[in-house]
């Protein structure tokens, strides 16, 4: 039985599927309010769905001088990477399904792996715009991972654990009960939505994907089930990255249990949703050049100095 | 050497509107040496305007470019007027102006929106095409058409205005300039546009003069040359306006030079509504046009076209020429792109505002070295064509 449920959980829900159809919304959320930011009409509720169902039924093609085992299975990593990571936050229940100490490291190790996979990707099809769309994707994970890990590592130095369901069941009342860290928190947070904006590649840190310059970057040559598997893994790391700054920052579904859990969970994940979405519509595309120099000049000095108030206030007998 | 990577752009990709095709040597990702090639949109309209009437060439010419359409049917008209030493009425002339400057606003805005788009500002991009509707609208009012406008014959134009329509017009100019006025700001203040196009491109001013650059290319590098101003034609000489030049020399004072000039049309819109004379809005004309030869100059959205136009006394013309801004242009872009970074690609060759079938010729490619190709009269080609017909069918 219990075996059983855990399979349950795994594949339905707060597994695989639960996630699938949070992507698919999330994605028709995020297209509709940039269309309406820019006063466009936006797609319809079911166009997600209809992109996916279309990409799978469509022919394969893998080019010829591609690196044929490395190209077929990349998509698949990328997909299981994002899945796994999603069953270690929160969602109906304090707990999440998979909990453990230092599951946030984890997921912050678990979610790099999709940027890994589209620079292979972009290497393994062995053309002038997937390579560079993969040199430009490296380079960009040096300058917003090390932020996104700092952020991400502000709140557990503060409550000291590593784990992400004691980090949102305990935060909150924290910082009711010690305002002062109200400062270093918000800094993470904010450091954390915008080195998410550059973790899932959206603008204005789109630079791999750069349509009008380099194609479609490392996915240039993706057609078919392939890139489909590639867009719905995408879609997930939106959700997980969004529902993972939203358990570890602002509580996620933290104190409650069942339906109401569920709708603070979701409420919370919208609310990124709607910040990441606010950024893409209000920016153009900056240049790699110019983003690494932001990602080390911004985002790190700004997340070391949230660490680094948490460090003194911890010390200084704020408490 | 081994180290550089071969980019292909085009004709076929996401940057090219047109077919056009540049072949970009990278250093990681600054630009080291660029190949451009033409010849891939050559429809031989010149040739085609020999074996038609003027008035049928008319319509014809109006169609070498979708967006700058009033320009070259302009320039035709005027180079048959100036053959035909026609007087042409003072309303008339008005009117060119009054559609040629709005033609410059739908110009100038979808330039505005394209750029954005290149930069990944998509928000710019649509909101920017969405106002673009106004003047789009308005033009569809004055002339029936909201592309090719059909406005112009030989000796004045077809369609007159009237209270109705100018009243209109002047209310659709006022929200307009209010939407331009807020682009203009949002191109001088918005952070991640001016980091994508400060410096980007650099033409310095004795670079644009030396490569023959015209328009906004030009007027972006501080070269203080517009043909409204400098050999009026049409009524510019009676209407007063300012010519907009930047010395920046980059995509951002090209940017700045479009957004002001969309301004001044405006401005320059309204003065010639409030002044519009009186009058007949064309002469009749004979068919024939007698021998003789003018050169028509036009300061379109992109720069200055040119048409030349030989008559010989019969209905049809003996010889036209077209020379399209973007011929000007493409040669400074080679410059602009040297030592630049591929990101910037997209940006640098959208500020020239290529129009590519406008500009289009034939390109011959020949070996050095190759012996010297033989020349084919008309008979023989069309022996060996007939030759060819019948092998075809035995197949």
């Amino acid at each position: 039985m219990n075996a059983l449920w855990l399979i349950f959980q795994v594949l339905v829900f707060p597994g695989f599927l639960f996630l699938a159809v949070c992507a698919l919304v999330l994605q028709w959320l995020d297209r509709k309010l940039y269309a309406r930011f820019q006063n466009r009409v936006g797609p319809p509720f079911i166009q997600p769905l209809a992109d996916l169902i279309k990409l799978f039924s469509k022919e394969t093609i893998v080019p010829k001088n591609a690196e044929q085992g490395l190209f077929r299975n990349l998509p698949y990593f990328s997909f299981a990477a994002v899945v796994t990571s999603f069953l270690s936050i929160p969602i109906y229940t304090a707990n999440a399904v998979i909990s453990y100490p230092g599951d946030l490291v984890i997921i912050a190790y678990l979610l790099t792996i999709p940027t890994l996979v589209m620079a292979l990707a972009g290497w393994s099809s062995c053309t002038a715009y997937s390579i560079i769309g993969g040199i430009r994707t490296l380079s960009q994970l040096f300058a917003y991972e090390v932020p996104f890990v700092l952020a991400l590592l502000t709140p557990a130095l503060l409550l000291g654990t590593w784990n992400i369901a004691e980090i949102s069941q305990r935060l909150p009342a924290f910082l009711i009960a010690n305002p002062f860290y109200f400062i270093p928190v918000i800094l993470a947070f904010l450091v954390g939505v915008i080195s998410l904006q550059g973790k899932l590649e959206r603008k204005p840190f789109d630079i791999p994907d750069a349509e009008t310059e380099i194609v479609a970057g490392p996915f240039t040559e993706y057609s078919g089930r392939l890139f489909g598997i590639f867009r719905l893994s995408l879609d997930m790391e939106f959700v997980v990255g969004a529902s993972l700054l939203a358990s570890v920052f602002l509580g996620g579904a933290t104190s409650f249990f069942g339906i109401p859990a569920i709708l603070s969970y979701l409420i919370k994940t919208l609310f990124i949703v709607f910040m990441l979405a606010y950024v893409k519509s209000a920016v153009a595309r900056i240049r790699i050049d110019q983003m690494i120099r932001f990602g080390w000049r911004v985002l790190a000095p700004l997340s070391l100095l949230g660490m680094l108030l948490v460090v003194i206030f911890n010390k200084g007998g704020l408490l | 050497m081994s180290e550089h990577i071969i980019l292909p752009i085009g004709p076929q990709h996401p940057l090219l509107k047109e077919p056009v095709h540049f072949k970009f040597t990278l250093d990681g990702e600054q630009i080291v040496d660029v190949d451009i090639r033409l010849g891939y949109n050559h429809r031989g309209i010149e040739k085609a305007a020999e074996e038609r009437t003027y008035i049928q060439d008319l319509y014809m010419i109006e169609r070498i470019c979708g967006i700058c359409s009033h320009v070259h049917a302009t320039n035709f008209v005027q180079a048959t007027e100036g053959v035909l030493k026609t007087e042409v009425p003072p309303r008339a002339l008005y009117l060119r102006v009054v559609v040629g400057e709005l033609e410059r606003i739908h110009s100038h805005l979808l330039w505005l929106g394209v750029a954005g788009h290149e930069i990944g500002f998509d928000t710019l991009f649509q909101v920017v095409w969405r106002d673009r509707e106004i003047v789009q609208d308005l033009l569809e009012l004055i002339t029936g058409n909201r592309v090719n406008y059909g406005m112009n014959t030989i000796g004045g134009v077809r369609k007159d205005m009237n209270p109705a329509e100018i009243e209109e017009t002047l209310k659709g100019l006022k929200v307009l300039e209010e939407r331009t006025n807020y682009y203009a700001q949002v191109v001088q203040a918005d952070s991640t546009f001016i980091a994508r196009v400060s410096g980007v491109g650099p033409l310095p001013k004795e670079l644009a003069i030396s490569s023959c650059a015209c328009g906004p290319t030009a007027r972006g590098s501080g070269v203080d040359y517009d043909v409204r101003r400098d050999l009026p034609y049409a009524a510019y000489n009676e209407i007063p306006f300012q010519v907009i030049t930047s010395d920046r020399g980059d995509v951002l004072g090209r940017a700045l030079v479009r957004v002001g000039e969309t301004i001044e049309a405006i401005r320059i819109i309204r003065y010639a509504l409030e002044h519009l004379p009186a009058g007949p809005i064309a002469v009749r004309v004979p068919r024939k046009v007698p021998v003789g030869e003018y050169f028509s100059r036009y300061e379109a959205p992109r720069g200055e076209a040119i048409l030349y136009l030989r008559g010989n006394g019969t209905e049809k013309p003996d010889r036209v020429k077209v020379r399209a801004p973007t011929l000007a242009n493409l040669v400074s872009i080679r410059h602009t792109l040297l030592n630049q970074q591929l990101a910037d690609i997209p940006i640098i060759v959208a500020a020239i505002d290529p129009c590519l079938s406008c500009t289009d010729r034939v390109v011959l490619l020949q070996q050095v070295g190759a012996r010297e190709g033989e020349i084919l009269h008309w008979a023989e080609l069309r022996r060996i064509s007939l030759r060819q017909h019948v092998l075809a069918k035995k197949l």
